[in-house]
């Protein structure tokens, strides 16, 4: 290596080949804010990770599995190790399935990673994504990232969805039918969409080959330049931070990337490999020998997708029939509104909560430190809801097993899940919201007396009293860390002026709107500390309203604290 | 990573603690070890940029545990390369080609390679967790904002840049430009067009014609009232001549429901969208009905015998069979299409006529 550095010196690390890369590309300075780049250290930032790693996981053992799998649908007689088939008419990617799994060495093992890796990916995304809405870590500078993330999740059910529909087994082609029957579904092209997706009727000869290159090149590609602007933002924004002592939006703690964070995230990295490895090798999944090859004819009862597509197949078990025929047109929605509807809901509403929220509490700074979830009841009630939403979607995607297994009968089942799925929301949002301002008031004892020793003392009069120890620097900190956003001017009880004119952000039904979503999101239990020393404004003239049930009136114009800045 | 092993490595003299906050022990001689990140970099730029309190320990914190640690370490490396090892042997070792085989093989690539990424983690665990003394630095957080002089430059230039392009003052390059990539963006769609026929009438026709027989579905053998003559059972029927044909099966499945008498209701069947009786399209009792659920076309493929209901295991929707398959329950909207039958001159069972209504799920135009 030339080395025509200037320096007399020559470090070590960059005598060899960092000297050479350095001569060429310079690199050197910011490479090193890179090295000595902080990482808090937080179990929930692991989450993430599962997500990223398993994805690595998946790229792996695909590239393995492609160089075996054959994406045909040419039908052939199979006469392979699996004796039990022999002689059965299938298809190539069938039959080349049954190679990987019986007759390539470690073929199995790599499928088998292949599906739990994806099922990992997925679920570790999801609980990812209630990390950051619990806690909202969304909120700027973080909303691309965020938008990015729920885009990946949307991606990944798709990459999936054609995953395990590639082998043209009996389960995934039953998936493939009723992806063919909801395409049908669709007003005005959805013939016409079904025709070319399939390449004619169905199941024709064309979808598996098309599946195939989108799984294996479309999508991974999509998914691979989302997921590194996603892991770029949050390196370049810096993670977000819990609430804890002398923690503030300015400031950053955590271990160096280099050695710490790289060591430890390596280990990370190889415990996720070897979870994977492990249910690989004794939890078997997708065992597709057994389900035989794909026949439009046959199905066997009982089927589910895989978890993360259950939410839709629940939604399509629980509609009612509904159709309608008018002017020689058929609009289907019995297959239509399971569909559209919690699909628009869940996605829509993860893509368009941030903006929500912005609009309604009229927030617009910087947020690092996260919120503890408590703090902000409308936006946990809001989670809660849509995970209940979600969960008895999924729930119901397995009616079928539940009726089995808890000897109710199966339509009692779907009747449950029809009403739940409206009222579970509703009431768990109910719920949420009261143990949210419950434990705010909990919050609040602890922060005004102090914490319960279980120690009782009686005094000289004879009355008992127990003693409270008051809370320490660090338990102050984050209870102390609640940040209530402000109420806009006008949205509180006095709406109008002194003539009665709305303020103009709460004129019209829009503003009414904003009203009362901004009302909703400033509700708080106040508390009378003078930790804060900055509670003036309206919060001081409340202080009547702290002795033991701090909770506000909706509407009023109390319980407002100054927004984090 | 080798520069890593020098770290707190066994062969630094013990010493009581981290020195965080103090001058490093010596001179930051280069490649000493001590500041493998930071190299001879730091002495340069990282003193202005960085507090010289940021300054990694390179003791570690307990140096008692630390021998035993990097003992436990080393022996999980070990353990992974023998585990690793072992991946290979049995790759090598352990045939397939048998379901038994096979599952040999899994258990013991799998096994080791577990062993082997479970050790790896643990190693780098430990090693980071005991061996590395404890460090904590504070970034300070900057705003990404850019400047408000920079954003200023930046749209003023921005707006020269837009003048001097005279895209603006000049709206007849804008609009023809804009005109002109229309059409480039509609071909990516329209070159789409050749990935599927059209549909044309196919979703309303089958293979089912007037004469063609009734195979029972596995054996492919003609069928004729007789043989089926226990009533409650329920068999799946393909058309002759397509029995291998997926595309043709995939509308044309058949289910076949013998019935004692009397409970076969008369079933009604449309035609078009007149209501018909449909009595005259069994034989003896016998009613075929289309296999696929009208739902979204899986096939319905349970029957309970008692209450003569069939079931997809799909979706749920329940179809019952002595009315014409009616829906009873589940999110199907119509009846299952049924299949006119008669009997041919060998007494086998044969359609009288295609399905007079197209089968499986709704679509556009279904009407």
């Amino acid at each position: 290596m030339s080395q025509t550095s200037d320096d007399l010196d020559v470090p070590r690390s960059l005598s060899g080949l960092g000297g050479w890369l350095d001569d060429r590309f310079g690199g050197a300075r910011g490479i090193r804010l890179l090295l000595k780049k902080v990482f808090p250290d937080h179990w929930s930032f692991m989450l993430g990770e599962i997500a990223l790693y398993s994805f690595i996981i998946l790229l792996l053992t695909g590239t393995f599995l492609s160089l075996f799998f054959v994406p045909s649908t040419t039908e052939v007689v199979y006469h392979g190790s699996y004796t039990k088939l022999d002689g059965i008419r299938m298809s190539e990617a069938y039959q080349s399935t049954l190679n990987i799994s019986f007759d390539v060495r470690a073929g199995l093992l790599m499928r088998e990673i292949h599906h739990w890796a994806a099922d990992l990916f997925m679920a570790s995304i999801i609980v990812h994504m209630l990390r950051n809405f619990f806690t909202a870590a969304y909120r700027k500078p973080r909303e691309v990232t965020w938008l990015i993330g729920v885009v990946i999740f949307m991606l990944g059910l798709l990459e999936g969805l054609f995953g395990y529909s590639l082998p043209d087994d009996q389960l995934s082609g039953a998936g493939l039918r009723i992806l063919e029957g909801v395409i049908l579904g669709i007003p005005i092209v959805g013939t016409y969409a079904a025709f070319f997706l399939f390449g004619g009727q169905f199941p024709g000869s064309s979808i598996v080959p098309r599946m195939y290159i989108i799984h294996v090149l479309l999508i991974p590609g999509i998914l691979l330049a989302l997921i590194t602007a996603h892991v770029v933002f949050v390196f370049y924004q810096k993670h977000t931070a819990m609430p804890a002592k002398n923690q503030t939006d300015r400031i950053e703690t955590g271990q160096p990337f280099y050695p710490y964070f790289l060591a430890k995230t390596s280990a990370w990295f190889f415990f996720v490999f070897a979870a994977t490895a492990l249910l690989a090798t004794f939890a078997q999944i997708n065992p597709i020998w057994q389900y035989g090859p794909y026949t439009p004819v046959a199905i066997s009862s009982a089927s589910q997708p895989d978890f993360y597509m259950g939410f839709l197949e629940g939604s399509l078990r629980m509609m009612p029939a509904w159709e309608w025929n008018f002017l020689g047109h058929t609009v289907s929605f019995s297959v239509l509104i399971p569909f559209a509807v919690p699909a628009g809901i869940i996605f829509g509403g993860l893509l368009f909560w941030p903006f929500f929220e912005q609009w309604a509490t009229g927030d617009r700074s910087y947020h690092h430190v996260n919120d503890r979830p408590r703090n902000a009841p409308i936006r946990t009630a809001t989670g809660i809801a849509a995970v209940v939403f979600y969960g008895v979607l999924w729930a119901e995607g397995a009616n079928d097993v539940i009726a089995d297994y808890l000897s109710i009968p199966l339509y009692t089942v779907t009747w449950i899940a029809r009403v739940l799925v409206f009222v579970g929301p509703a009431v768990a949002f109910y719920v949420t919201r009261r143990i949210c301002l419950g434990l705010q008031r909990q919050d609040k004892e602890l922060l005004e007396h102090g914490l319960e020793t279980g120690i009782i003392r009686q005094l000289p009069n004879g009355e008992f009293v127990e003693i409270h120890r008051p809370v320490t620097e660090e338990e102050r900190a984050i209870l102390e860390a609640k940040r209530v956003p402000a109420l806009m001017p006008g949205a509180g009880a006095g709406a109008e002026d002194e003539n009665g004119v709305p303020a103009p952000q709460t004129s019209g039904a829009l503003g009414r709107a904003r009203a009362i979503a901004n009302r909703a999101f400033a509700e708080t239990v106040v508390v009378e500390t003078n930790g804060h020393g900055n509670g003036h404004g309206p919060a001081d003239e409340h202080a009547a309203v702290g002795a033991g049930h701090g909770e506000l009136p909706s509407g009023g114009g109390d319980g407002e604290e100054p927004p984090a800045s | 990573m080798s520069d890593m092993e020098e770290i707190g490595g066994p062969e630094v003299p013990e010493r009581p603690h981290r020195v965080i906050g103090t001058p490093p022990p010596t001179p930051p001689l280069l490649g000493s070890g001590h500041e493998a990140g930071d190299g001879g970099e730091a002495a340069r730029h990282g003193a202005e940029v960085e507090p010289a309190e940021e300054r990694l320990p390179s003791e570690s914190d307990f140096p008692s545990h630390a021998n035993n640690a990097e003992k436990i370490v080393a022996w999980s490396f070990l353990l992974a390369f023998i585990a690793g090892c072992g991946f290979i042997a049995a790759y090598v070792g352990l045939e397939v080609h048998s379901l038994d085989a096979t599952l040999r093989s899994n258990l013991a690539l799998g096994f080791s390679l577990s062993v082997t990424l479970l050790a790896l983690g643990v190693g780098a665990l430990i090693w980071v967790r005991q061996l590395m003394p404890d460090a904590e630095l504070t970034e300070i957080r900057h705003d990404p904002r850019s400047a408000t002089k920079d954003r200023q430059a930046f749209a003023e230039y921005f707006a020269e840049g837009t003048g001097a392009s005279q895209f603006v003052k000049r709206p007849i390059v804008r609009r023809t430009l804009m005109l002109a990539t229309l059409p480039l963006a509609a071909i990516p769609i329209v070159v789409l067009r050749d990935m599927g026929p059209l549909p044309g009438t196919s979703l309303r026709h089958t293979v089912w014609s007037p004469g063609r027989r009734l195979l029972v579905y596995g054996t492919n053998q003609p069928i004729t009232p007789a043989e089926f003559s226990a009533p409650g059972g329920m068999i799946t029927i393909v058309p002759d001549g397509y029995q291998d044909n997926q595309d043709e099966l995939a509308k044309a499945a058949v289910i076949l429901i013998k019935f004692r008498p009397d409970e076969l209701q008369i079933p009604t069947s449309y035609n078009g969208s007149t209501l018909v009786g449909t009595m005259n399209w069994t034989v003896d009792n016998i009613v075929a009905y289309s296999k696929i659920c009208t739902h979204v076309g899986c096939p319905v493929a349970l029957y309970e015998q008692t209450t003569h209901h069939i079931l997809c295991p799909c979706h749920q929707s329940t179809f019952d069979a002595t009315t014409g398959a009616t829906v009873i329950f589940g999110p199907a909207a119509r009846p299952l299409p049924q299949l006119p039958l008669t009997t041919d001159a060998q007494g086998y069972l044969v359609a009288r006529s295609d399905f007079t209504q197209p089968v499986g799920p709704s679509f556009w135009e279904r009407g």
